[in-house]
């Protein structure tokens, strides 16, 4: 027995769910008894420093080449050394790859599979793994009834902490079976942390009136080193790309701070973003129902506020 | 174009959520159920955009109780041809999945469609978990599909954007906000939906894996602590002080 990690890289970096997998997987192989091992697919900078993290092994599967995500080879790959190493345990990262990938390699391994895991596992007689249900409205502990399980983590679950040092890959060279599915093209912004990977995130709703007066929420996005977000009917609107739209149908986060701005907190708003570490609302309306779920709460003109609070963030940083 | 939408049963977006038997099940008194709305909204329209286009056949499929007829009916109204229940009362994500494959390895489907995940379990694994046992591509998370002859172009949703895949042949797809824009039964459909076919099949033979054990509502925050809209250095003080998060 033993545990696997599947560490993620995006344009041949390893992600930060990447040291997030490695580190929970080693937590969790400690408290098995066991050892975690590591593996990375395609061309990676720096492919041994999960070992930082506590991961006794890499394996690094065509490490020269650069390879295109596709559901079925990888999670092939991923079946295929689990087997070669006894692996009973799979961690992924639950990434839009890591999704795609879990389903799949519970039927191949026939294990049981919960996806979205939001602590490391609690050990007793089961194997129990609790995670977010009704979109963040509720927490689900799942006992796990077969001997082989694979868990996909949400971003920001664990803190990885350097308990170890970079280790040697080992270099293993697979045949990619060719499958019908060709990616032709992928298009990523710069610079910016994805939303599901961010740990802060400043978020504004129909208070701010019109697209036009972005300019506010992005400079304190930006002082902040922030990533932007949205609510629903502004995304429905079109003010901004829905990719930004968080909440029940949008995306669920779970950043360290969530700054709100005219959003009132809809429950299917909140649905989305409740399990943020700590929430700030700003909302002219004293009665706005997302003050119930906020830790800090600003009530006045969030044109007013928005900008003083882009300052005293400046301030703060120049100390 | 044969194809498959799955569709599944959540409550209603609006639902407060409530646990009975010593929070070891959803309590649905009182609860209103819906269509899962990115079954409805995306993979379900866009189906019937492909078939208006391109000629063929929706079916829609639901593996769950008698009770989700209700559901079945609205996709029918919506415009879906025919439909099949899998008669099942519970069932996580293997068995949904085993039971939708099972069916659709007796039929020749072009594109099996789901949507990117239910909003009850947020699991998002029933469509790769279909695609194994059928031995298919899978694109997830679609914004964007094109269909031309016997080969698809699908956008599909990564963190921080987009990535374009092509896939020569049937696939299972997942389907996110973008891939349509909802549509409203109107009377006519309604009307006709009583008359399409909704056939009820056994369940195959699969048990479930993994057991819920307990539901935990989440901590309720100990109260919002007011700041002085003059003082946001008061607030970024308590960020890094208190909250620690800055």
């Amino acid at each position: 027995m033993a545990v696997l990690v599947y560490i993620e890289s995006s344009k041949g970096k390893i992600k930060k769910t990447g040291f997030e997998v490695a580190y929970y997987g080693s937590k969790l192989a400690t408290s098995l008894r066991t050892d975690c091992v590591a593996l990375l697919i395609g061309k990676t900078e720096d492919p041994g420093s999960p070992g930082k993290y506590g991961v006794s092994k890499v394996f690094h599967v065509n490490a020269d080449q650069d390879l295109e995500f596709d559901s079925q080879s990888y999670a092939s790959i991923i079946a295929q050394i689990s087997g070669d190493n006894n692996a009973d345990t799979i961690i992924l990262a639950n990434t839009a790859n890591g999704k795609a990938m879990t389903g799949r390699l519970a039927i191949k391994l026939e294990a049981g599979s919960v996806s979205g895991a939001n602590s490391l596992p609690e050990l007793n007689d089961d194997f129990v793994v609790s995670k977010s249900v009704y979109s963040g409205k509720a927490i689900v502990k799942y006992a796990i009834e077969t001997p082989k399980k694979v868990i996909s983590v949400m971003g920001n679950t664990i803190q990885p902490q350097i308990i170890g040092e970079s280790i040697v890959p080992q270099n293993v060279t697979f045949p990619i079976a060719s499958t019908t599915l060709k990616v032709l093209e992928r298009k990523t912004t710069e610079g910016i942390t994805p939303l599901p990977e961010a740990e802060l995130v400043v978020s504004a709703g129909r208070g701010m009136k019109g697209p036009e007066n972005w300019g506010i929420i992005e400079e304190l996005a930006s002082s902040l080193g922030a990533t932007t977000a949205c609510s629903r009917p502004v995304a429905d609107s079109h003010w901004r790309p829905h990719h930004e739209h968080v909440g029940q149908t949008g995306v669920a986060i779970r950043p360290n701070l969530y700054i709100a701005a005219g959003i009132s907190g809809a429950i299917q708003h909140l649905a989305g973003v409740n399990n943020s570490k700590v929430i700030v609302v700003i909302n002219k309306d004293p009665e706005a129902p997302f003050f119930k779920a906020a830790d800090y709460g600003v009530i006045g003109d969030l044109f007013e506020i928005v900008p003083k609070l882009t300052a005293a963030i400046k301030r703060f940083k120049q100390h | 174009m044969n194809l498959l939408v799955c569709i599944s049963k959540t409550p209603d977006t609006t639902s407060k959520i409530s646990f009975k038997s010593d929070d070891t099940e959803y309590n649905s008194d009182g609860v209103s159920f819906i269509m899962n709305p990115y079954d409805e909204w995306y993979a379900l329209v866009r189906a019937l955009e492909l078939t208006e286009q391109h000629g063929g056949n929706v079916t829609v499929l639901n593996v769950g109780p008698a009770s989700n007829d209700i559901i079945i009916r609205k996709a029918l109204a919506i415009g879906a041809n025919d439909a099949v229940r899998v008669d099942l009362e519970n069932a996580d994500s293997y068995v949904t999945a085993s039971n939708i494959a099972s069916y659709a390895k007796t039929k020749s489907f072009d594109i099996i469609f789901l949507g990117k995940e239910s909003i009850d379990y947020n699991g998002s694994e029933v469509g790769a978990m279909v695609a194994e046992l059928l031995n298919l591509p899978y694109v997830s998370y679609a914004s964007s599909l094109e269909v031309n002859g016997n080969i698809s172009k699908v956008t599909r949703e990564i963190e921080g954007g987009v990535e374009i895949n092509e896939i020569e042949g049937p696939f299972v797809l997942s389907a996110a906000k973008g891939l349509a824009e909802q549509r409203i039964p109107n009377m006519k459909g309604i009307m006709m939906a009583k008359n399409k076919p909704l056939s009820v099949i056994s369940p195959t033979d699969a048990s479930q894996r993994i057991k819920a054990i307990k539901y935990i509502l989440p901590n309720v925050k100990s109260g919002v602590k007011l700041i002085d809209p003059d003082n946001m250095d008061e607030l970024v003080r308590l960020l890094h002080e208190e909250a620690k998060v800055i």
